[in-house]
């Protein structure tokens, strides 16, 4: 798929990738042998019709491709962007084993792409059934609850949704950045998921504006819980808080929702420093680095404990940040941040590492080397460990179990929860995941919600 | 984006303090003392958090007062009765631990008599017996005096300047009263953090039990970014949900102030940048 090029692409935040022309498209969509078996459909965590939307676009019937696949996905336009199809859909594809997979992923956007140019032109969707009278919480309005939202609301429920933030979308807003999935799209979906009648009430923190039981005792039937995991880790080590160092939600918080990148046009300002150092390996780091690139920054290190192999974050952002010319320490840990005197963040204290034997990750595990302690001179630094969900919701529900990890304990196949009316999906359940992981969950919870609205 | 909150009332308190009364039902049906709501102007604007000085469950209204100290706070200063707000969100923090201590001094610098309003109340609501020390720099800066005195046993008002009341700094009156004999239970002191450290500093000898609301700054207010980061007892704390209330003894000061500073230099851009565009603000 055609990308703007590295050296220019790396000053500015315009969308990396550039998408298919209707030629490649055309050309791509040819290549799937429509298999009767669909392996490809079972990679799908919310199963999109795949051989069929990909011959409507070989057949240049494009408003039927956007139909079959806005079906099973009220976000193709942000899936066709941010799934990790090489793991998923495109993982099952026949093709796999013989050239490379069709590039399901790289269609679905294209679609989705074409439907938002051509909107005057997509039929009126399917009406929506009569009213149920039956009312629905959802809490967050991250990719679990847009999804959960939009599939009860095609059930003809009322649906409410509650967001804590000043817009909708969760991580698609705050966390990935503009250059990877532009927040037009992110709000044009949203939009859509409005159109099929959900309320979106934004600013409201659930947990201090209302509690869930609050919610039901106020006649709500069910309540959603897609509250994602927006707690951010620290190292924990000394000098952590000083000036420049940010957590990889800041980082992007700040960049992203609040444009610092378009400061002082835009009022939140970030500092960036020459040198920038991020610590982790995830899709995270790769974000919060490709970010710094972008705002200026000279030097931009990606820190991490373990070798390239390991790397969590997709390939396709891995390649895409080194040719980017992000350097990657890997095998390294910082274990002290250094400071000016005044409170500034000067340098990192790290330790190189070796891989020991494999742990219960499977992966091999990181063991410090003695005496290598060295000292990397740098300005600003963006902690990318992971996150946890918000104890805010469990902190305030009766009757909801968690886990050690601060996750809600939910069914796996319907995302009920040990509380009467709760069900819970996402991050939230799995911890820090994916966008396709949550959609699910949001699609199965939404599924058994409807079960149990109609069994009243 | 649509401007979902309205200013019912905005009035000007003193020079540079501003009061604005908010429709906001939501957040007025569970507001309590030492609680805050994080504001946002408009598309453009910052995050800012603000401490909610009164709420009104039956009239569904939240009054905050600010003091202009930088582009953001100087922009909401124009806003007028009737005009509206992109995103009000809140209650958000702890609320502010009351019960029956005894007798309580609160502390209130500058602009802080608001926060320190609705703490003053619920103090005496509780059966405290309430001592209050209003300072400010000088007479002009003073505001809701009578409101604080009708909630307060005693009140003292100093200014730095003598202008108005008592010529001192409230660490004077506050270290007298300590003196004084009076069993002492609790001192809850709120306003610039200079202001707060050498209250902390004033009461630790007598080791009475000291609340400060600590002001880092905050981007979500929700726990979620890790922005208001202070050190307490030795241990990393996310005021916005932790606190905004510790103890103030166990507060690292220095960090807090070092933290505080962290945008001084895009501070000062945007502040300029916006004179230029508007010429007729100086
Ligand atoms: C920087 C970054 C890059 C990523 N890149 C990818 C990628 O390329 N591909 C991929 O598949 N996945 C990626 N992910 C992971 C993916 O974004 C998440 O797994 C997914 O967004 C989880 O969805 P969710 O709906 O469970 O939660 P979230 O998206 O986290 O949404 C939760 C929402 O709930 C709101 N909320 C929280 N608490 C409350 C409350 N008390 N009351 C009301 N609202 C509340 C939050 O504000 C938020 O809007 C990335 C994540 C990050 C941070
Ligand atoms: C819990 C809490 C309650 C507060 N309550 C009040 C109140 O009731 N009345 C009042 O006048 N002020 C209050 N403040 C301080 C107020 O938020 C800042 O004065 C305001 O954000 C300044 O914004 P600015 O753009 O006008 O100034 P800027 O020029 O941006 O900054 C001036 C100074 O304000 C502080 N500041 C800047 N941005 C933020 C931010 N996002 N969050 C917190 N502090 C910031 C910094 O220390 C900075 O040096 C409170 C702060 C906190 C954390
Ligand atoms: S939603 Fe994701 S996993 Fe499903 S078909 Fe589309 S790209 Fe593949
Ligand atoms: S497995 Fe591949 S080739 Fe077969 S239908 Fe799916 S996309 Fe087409
Ligand atoms: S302001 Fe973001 S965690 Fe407190």
């Amino acid at each position: 798929m055609p990308r703007q090029d590295a050296a220019v692409r790396a000053k500015n935040f315009k969308e990396v990738a550039t998408g298919y022309t209707p030629e490649m498209a055309a050309e791509e969509a040819s290549r799937c042998i429509q298999c009767p078996k669909r392996p490809c459909v079972e990679g799908c965590p919310v199963n999109v019709d795949i051989p069929e939307f990909i011959k409507a676009v070989r057949e240049g019937k494009m408003a039927d491709a956007v139909t079959v696949l806005k079906n099973k996905n009220a976000l193709p336009g942000v899936c066709g962007r941010v799934c990790p199809q090489e793991s998923q859909c495109e993982a099952k594809c026949t093709l796999l084993k013989q050239k490379a997979p069709v590039a399901i992923g790289r269609l679905e956007r294209y679609v989705a792409d074409w439907e938002t140019k051509n909107k005057a032109s997509m039929p009126p969707g399917a009406p929506l059934p009569p009213p149920t009278g039956k009312k629905v919480a959802v809490i967050g309005s991250g990719p679990a609850g847009l999804t959960a939202a939009a599939d009860l609301a095609k059930k003809g429920h009322r649906v409410t949704i509650f967001e804590a933030l000043h817009v909708g979308g969760g991580v698609l807003m705050y966390g990935i950045p503009e250059f990877r999935l532009p927040k037009e799209i992110v709000q044009n979906e949203i939009n859509f998921v409005k159109s099929l009648g959900v309320e979106l009430v934004l600013d409201a923190v659930i947990g201090k504006t209302d509690t869930i039981d609050e919610l039901l005792n106020s006649g709500y039937d069910a309540v959603f819980l897609g509250t994602g995991a927006g707690l951010p880790m620290f190292l924990g080590v000394p000098g952590e808080n000083a000036n420049g160092i940010y957590s990889a939600n800041e980082w992007l918080t700040r960049t992203n929702l609040m444009k610092a990148y378009l400061f002082p046009t835009y009022d939140t300002p970030l500092h960036v420093g020459k040198k920038v150092a991020v610590i982790g390996g995830g899709n995270v780091a790769m974000d919060g680095a490709r970010c710094a690139l972008r705002l200026g920054a000279e030097e931009v290190y990606i820190v991490y404990r373990r070798s390239e192999a390991e790397l969590p974050a997709r390939r396709e952002e891995v390649e895409n940040a080194m040719e980017e010319g992000i350097i990657f320490k890997f095998l390294t840990n910082p274990t002290r941040f250094l400071d000016d005197g005044k409170g500034w963040v000067t340098g990192m204290e790290c330790v190189e590492m070796e891989l020991g034997e494999p742990d219960a990750s499977g992966r091999r595990r990181p063991i410090v080397k003695k005496g290598s302690e060295f000292v990397m001179n740098i300005n600003t630094v963006v902690v990318a460990l992971g996150t946890t969900p918000n104890p805010l919701i469990a902190a305030t529900t009766d009757g909801l179990n968690t886990t050690s990890h601060g996750t809600v304990i939910a069914d796996e196949h319907t995302g009920k929860t040990v509380k009467d009316k709760v069900w819970a999906g996402g991050d939230i359940v799995t911890g820090a995941a994916t966008v396709i992981s949550a959609m699910g969950a949001g699609k199965r919870a939404a599924a058994d919600i409807d079960k149990y609205l109609t069994s009243l | 984006m649509t401007k979902l909150y309205k200013i019912l009332t905005a009035k000007t308190l003193v020079p540079n303090i501003h009061l604005f009364l908010f429709d906001a039902p939501r957040i007025a049906r569970k507001a309590k003392a030492g609680q805050f709501v994080v504001l946002t102007k408009d598309e453009k604007g910052e995050r800012i958090p603000l401490t909610i000085a009164d709420s009104d469950a039956k009239a569904g209204t939240v009054t905050i007062v600010f003091m202009e100290v930088g582009k953001t706070t100087r922009e909401l200063g124009l806003l007028k009765t009737g005009d509206s707000i992109m995103s009000l969100t809140g209650p958000l923090g702890l609320p502010t631990h009351i019960e029956n201590y005894g007798t309580v001094v609160c502390v209130a610098g500058g602009f802080a008599v608001a926060p320190v309003m609705p703490i003053a109340r619920a103090l005496k609501q509780a059966g405290n017996k309430v001592i209050s020390i209003l300072g400010a720099r000088n007479k002009e800066l003073i505001f809701w005096e009578d409101e604080l005195r009708n909630v307060s046993d005693k009140l003292i008002v100093t200014t730095d300047d003598g202008s108005y009341g008592r010529k001192a700094l409230v660490t004077e009156p506050l270290k007298e009263i300590l003196e004084n004999g009076e069993k002492i239970s609790l001192v809850v002191a709120i306003g610039p953090s200079i202001m707060m450290k050498f209250c902390a500093k004033t009461t630790q000898p007598f080791g009475v039990k000291t609340i400060v609301s600590l002001n880092p700054i905050m981007v979500d207010g929700t726990g979620m970014c890790g922005c208001c980061r202070v050190s307490v007892g030795g241990q990393t704390k996310f005021a916005c949900v932790d606190g905004p209330d510790f103890d103030a003894h166990q507060v690292d000061w220095d960090l807090l102030a070092a933290r505080q500073r962290t945008y001084v230099e895009e501070e000062k851009q945007a502040m300029e940048n916006w004179q230029c565009q508007c010429g007729k603000h100086s």
